[in-house]
């Protein structure tokens, strides 16, 4: 690349130009950011502002640009251009905006648009422009783990979009728990008996395709590699191997039903009438093939009372069941009760529920079965007795509030839950799950981290639940269906046609070296100085990804397509060796070292804000969009993560003579929000270490505060901030000023 | 009336749902309750009755049948309509109370004692009786219902109200003497005679 030209605009629209003034923040960016170019427009988004902008790239050869206007979140179609490197001052949004205008606050509101305009050059001149991960795998097969519904929907959508597929099923016949059921429970109008499963016809579809490949009674014996090069060795049963290049993988391997045995109070193994829902579903089709109704398995007798019992083994709170609710059983129980109220509507069905939960249109399925005479009854079922060919059922009624029994059933059904399939616990490779089995792991990983997918909470899988469903926490690798949430059929074919979309977008951007979601698109990635590193594994140990491998010297091996740019690496790296072209311990360290601090006796104390890019950053731009007023001392700088702060920031900061820090991050924990899942948690706990940097400077604790903040935080953050304003002002000025 | 209940009991045994469904006046609604208990929680009576309908018609679907006919809840039944009209499955609750207390009339389960019967008891022997509702006669019942001092006692408190309605000849105490009566009375009571012929026709009712 050519010699680096740089240039600053300064935007005066949007009352810019009436609230500060603007000759004295040019020449700020002339003398103090030491930029050759500074232009001053009245409305710099206009076509005619941005031609002017590329009149300059074009024509002078600048290579970067500073905008001093609206929030880098704005008006960014505007100001898009292509292989220049852009920083920008949040004038609007984050000064204006935000401060009165008052003849009293001119004077702040003006040193603090100054301030943004000397962090943007400071920044600027630390910054390189972008060239993409020069690793790129061109593969766009996609891998999916597992045959049943989810698998097979997800094969079937791949296709449709004309990728091809690569299918593994560790069973001999395809369909899963789908070709078990003898039927599903409706999800078209009019939602009122239960339907064909159609499982026939997804399997067809996938056998009859060629672009599919499917591999029966196989599991994976190695994934190694990266979006968009990934190496899939398959082991067969027969004892053949093959090894299949992939660009993303679907994991759809389902799950197992909660053992029943494990229930023996609820008669489980001491009769063949009590049976689980999927013993129901093989006596249907048993019956079903022989053109006859259900019979007792006992004696062959006739049945005429069915119990279901809801909740068996679930939503427990002694610790000893799942402490989960599964989502589909109430309306498969239901389902089930039809199989005997179609049939003959003179069979007793009770159904034992404590609360019914029917997602979806199961609102309407329920009062269908209510229709055909289902008995429901509210209640807590607290034995199931076999005596002889019958059983006695006893229950809490929840209504009348009383012990009740019901006191000869033939058959009894356990609605017992869904225990996700989602391989062995990474973090604890020791551990059984709730089944009481040693899981085997399923994707075989050659990753640093461990083989398989993370796991959040009860042995599913980390999939980013609240904002981004199938995101796991490995790049390219999507988890659908019940391995990353208990869910019914229906739930399960909408989870596998977006986690393949998904998948399809991963190996797309990996053959163009960007980034996957949440920054997707991004040109830059991690680059690390190895001659300075001193191995000690922090970043390969901690990034959310497992995107980082260690040779055999310990040393970090990046993949960056497995990569999201979040920075944590950059954040945990105590030599500081880790870096992106556009974001770096320098780009942040400069914007921080620009800020003009006033002296200890000015009472005007400087905060430095490291605000998340992803929530706290738009909240605090729409704080000032809602003209929610805050202090003048504040600096903002957004990061890509919590995780990606380094502490030489803090310490810098504190060096510097600023008067505190406030690190605005996601909520972490069970229901975190991270966009990068451990980023914020791992911030909070390296904020925790830093006490003990500020005793050793002398300085009070509350100079640096860490904050849980939520996009919606619009009205809390500028409290926060003032309340931050105040006690700074209590506990008072630092007394590190002046000598940086 | 035993007859009619032992009768019933053998043909329903065990099924007292059943039993609602065919016999009962929207009867065929118990099953569709869902039991969220808005029912109960906008009835203005709340309190005052032993089962709120929720409870009711889970007593009913439990096969509580005794205790759900000798309940004084559907004589409480004011017929708001708060809780029709709040019910998200939509049951007619209202009709379903006063057709389970008529049926349990029928069977002589329904409570004897209880206040709101008896006054149904008048009310309908009243306006059977000539047609028409003879609202001085019925006021007069009411009064006297517990004994001669107590409705004596009880007309005294409303002689104000009493001499008003007479002033504004909203009252007339000749109606106690010559009652009005229909055009056609005889042909009411025949009328009503047919329709209980056709009821118990419909509901299985021996004759």
């Amino acid at each position: 690349m050519a010699e680096p030209k740089f240039a600053a605009y300064l935007c005066k629209g949007c009352g810019i130009g009436e609230r500060i003034d603007a000759a004295r923040t040019a020449k700020i960016a002339e003398k103090e950011g030491k930029i050759a170019l500074v232009r001053q427009h009245e409305f710099l988004c206009s076509a005619e502002g941005v031609a002017l902008i590329g009149s300059d790239i074009e024509q002078q050869g600048v290579t970067h640009v500073a905008i001093a206007a609206c929030s880098r979140r704005s008006k960014t179609e505007a100001f898009q251009f292509p292989n220049v490197a852009l920083a920008r001052a949040n004038l609007r949004e984050g000064v204006i905006w935000v401060r009165p205008d008052t003849e009293e606050a001119r004077e702040t509101t003006q040193e603090m648009a100054d301030d943004y305009v000397r962090m943007a050059c400071a920044e600027l001149k630390k910054m390189k422009l972008p060239a993409g991960s020069p690793e790129r795998g061109c593969s766009k097969r996609i891998l999916v783990v597992g045959g049943g519904i989810s698998g097979l929907t997800a094969a079937v959508e791949a296709r449709k979009t004309g990728y091809e597929v690569v299918l593994v099923e560790k069973q001999a016949q395809l369909g899963g728990w789908a070709a078990k059921l003898w039927k599903r429970v409706p999800e078209r109008e009019p939602h009122a008996a239960p339907v064909d499963t159609g499982i026939q016809a997804l399997i067809d579809a996938v056998t009859e395709d060629a672009g599919v490949k499917v591999y029966t009674n196989a599991t994976l014996a190695q994934t190694s590699g990266a979006p968009g090069r990934f190496n899939a060795t398959i082991a067969v049963e027969s004892g053949s191997t093959a090894i299949e290049e992939i660009g993303a993988i679907v994991q759809a391997t389902g799950f197992s039903l909660y053992d029943m045995n494990r229930l023996p109070e609820l008669g489980a193994g001491k009769s063949p009438n009590v049976v689980d829902q999927a013993g129901l579903e093989s006596l249907a089709r048993e019956a079903a093939a022989k053109g006859l109704p259900i019979r007792r398995p006992s004696d062959g007798g006739e049945v005429n009372s069915v119990v279901f019992v809801q909740c068996a083994g679930q939503r427990d709170d002694t610790g000893r069941h799942l402490p989960y609710c599964s989502g589909y059983c109430c309306n498969t129980s239901i389902k089930q009760a039809m199989y005997f109220k179609d049939a003959n509507p003179a069979v007793d069905t009770v159904v034992i529920y404590t609360d019914l939960r029917v997602p979806g249109n199961g609102e309407d399925f329920y009062r269908s079965a209510q229709k055909k005479g289902v008995t429901f009854t509210k209640g807590r079922v607290t034995g199931v007795e076999p005596s002889g060919d019958a059983c006695k059922v006893s229950f809490r009624d929840l209504i009348l509030d009383e012990d009740a029994a019901i006191e000869a059933a033939d058959l009894v059904v356990l609605a017992t839950g869904q225990v996700a399939n989602a391989g062995v616990d990474i973090d604890n490779p020791d551990a059984t799950d709730a089944n009481g089995a040693k899981p085997i792991s399923i994707l075989n990983l050659n990753y640093r981290q461990g083989k398989d997918l993370p796991k959040l909470s009860h042995g599913f899988a980390d999939s980013h639940f609240i904002c981004f469903p199938y995101e796991t926490r490995r790049t390219g690798i999507y988890a659908a269906g019940p391995v990353r949430r208990p869910m019914d059929i229906a739930q399960a074919k909408e989870d596998a046609t977006g986690a393949v979309l998904k998948a399809i977008q991963a190996a797309e951007n990996a053959e163009l070296g960007r980034a996957a979601h949440p920054r997707s698109g991004d040109l830059s990635f991690p680059m690390v100085r190895l001659d300075g590193c001193t191995q000690c594994k922090r970043c390969t140990v901690e990034c959310p990804f497992g995107a980082i491998d260690e040779d055999e010297k310990t040393y970090p091996v990046f993949n960056e397509s497995r990569c999201r740019r979040c920075g944590t690496c950059m954040g945990a790296c105590p030599v500081r060796v880790i870096s992106f072209e556009n974001y770096s311990v320098d780009t942040v360290g400069a914007q921080i070292k620009a800020v003009d601090i006033p002296d200890e006796f000015s009472e005007k104390p400087r905060i430095l804000v490291l605000a998340c890019e992803n929530d706290a950053y738009p909240a605090l731009d729409m704080a000032g969009m809602q003209r929610n007023h805050y202090s003048a001392f504040v600096r903002v700088i957004p990061v890509r993560c919590l995780g990606s702060v380094n502490s030489i920031w803090i310490t810098d900061a504190l060096n510097g003579g600023y008067d505190g820090v406030m690190l605005m991050g996601c909520k972490h924990g069970d229901d975190y929000q991270c966009h990068f899942v451990t980023g914020s948690a791992l911030a909070k706990e390296r904020m925790s270490r830093i006490d003990e940097t500020l005793k050793t400077m002398a300085l009070e604790t509350e100079r640096v505060a860490t904050y849980e903040v939520a996009i919606t935080d619009i009205g809390r953050l500028p409290k926060l901030i003032e309340d931050y304003a105040r006690l700074i002002e209590k506990i008072g000025m630092s007394p590190m000023k002046g000598f940086a | 009336m035993g007859a009619m209940n032992e009768q019933a009991l053998a043909k329903y045994t065990n099924n007292f749902l059943r039993e609602v469904e065919e016999r009962v006046e929207e009867g065929d609604w118990v099953k569709m309750c869902m039991q969220c208990g808005v029912c109960a929680g906008s009835c203005p009576f709340g309190p005052d009755w032993e089962h709120s309908p929720q409870k009711i018609f889970m007593m009913i679907r439990a096969g509580k049948r005794d205790e759900v006919l000798s309940s004084d809840s559907m004589w409480m039944c004011t017929s708001c309509y708060n809780c029709v009209v709040r019910c998200p499955r939509e049951l007619p609750i209202t009709q379903i109370m006063h057709g389970l207390a008529t049926y349990a009339e029928r069977l002589g389960l329904a409570p004897k004692m209880n206040p709101t019967r008896k006054f149904s008891l008048q009310f309908w022997d009243n306006c059977t009786r000539t047609g028409r509702v003879n609202e001085l006669k019925l006021v007069l019942q009411v009064y006297f219902r517990d004994g001669f001092v107590s409705g004596i006692g009880k007309f005294w408190d409303m002689r104000a109200t009493g001499l008003k309605l007479l002033l504004a000849r909203r009252m007339n105490p000749f109606e106690l003497l010559f009652p009005h009566r229909c055009k056609d009375a005889k042909g009411i009571q025949a009328m009503l005679k047919k329709a209980y012929e056709i009821e118990d026709r419909r509901k299985g009712f021996a004759k």
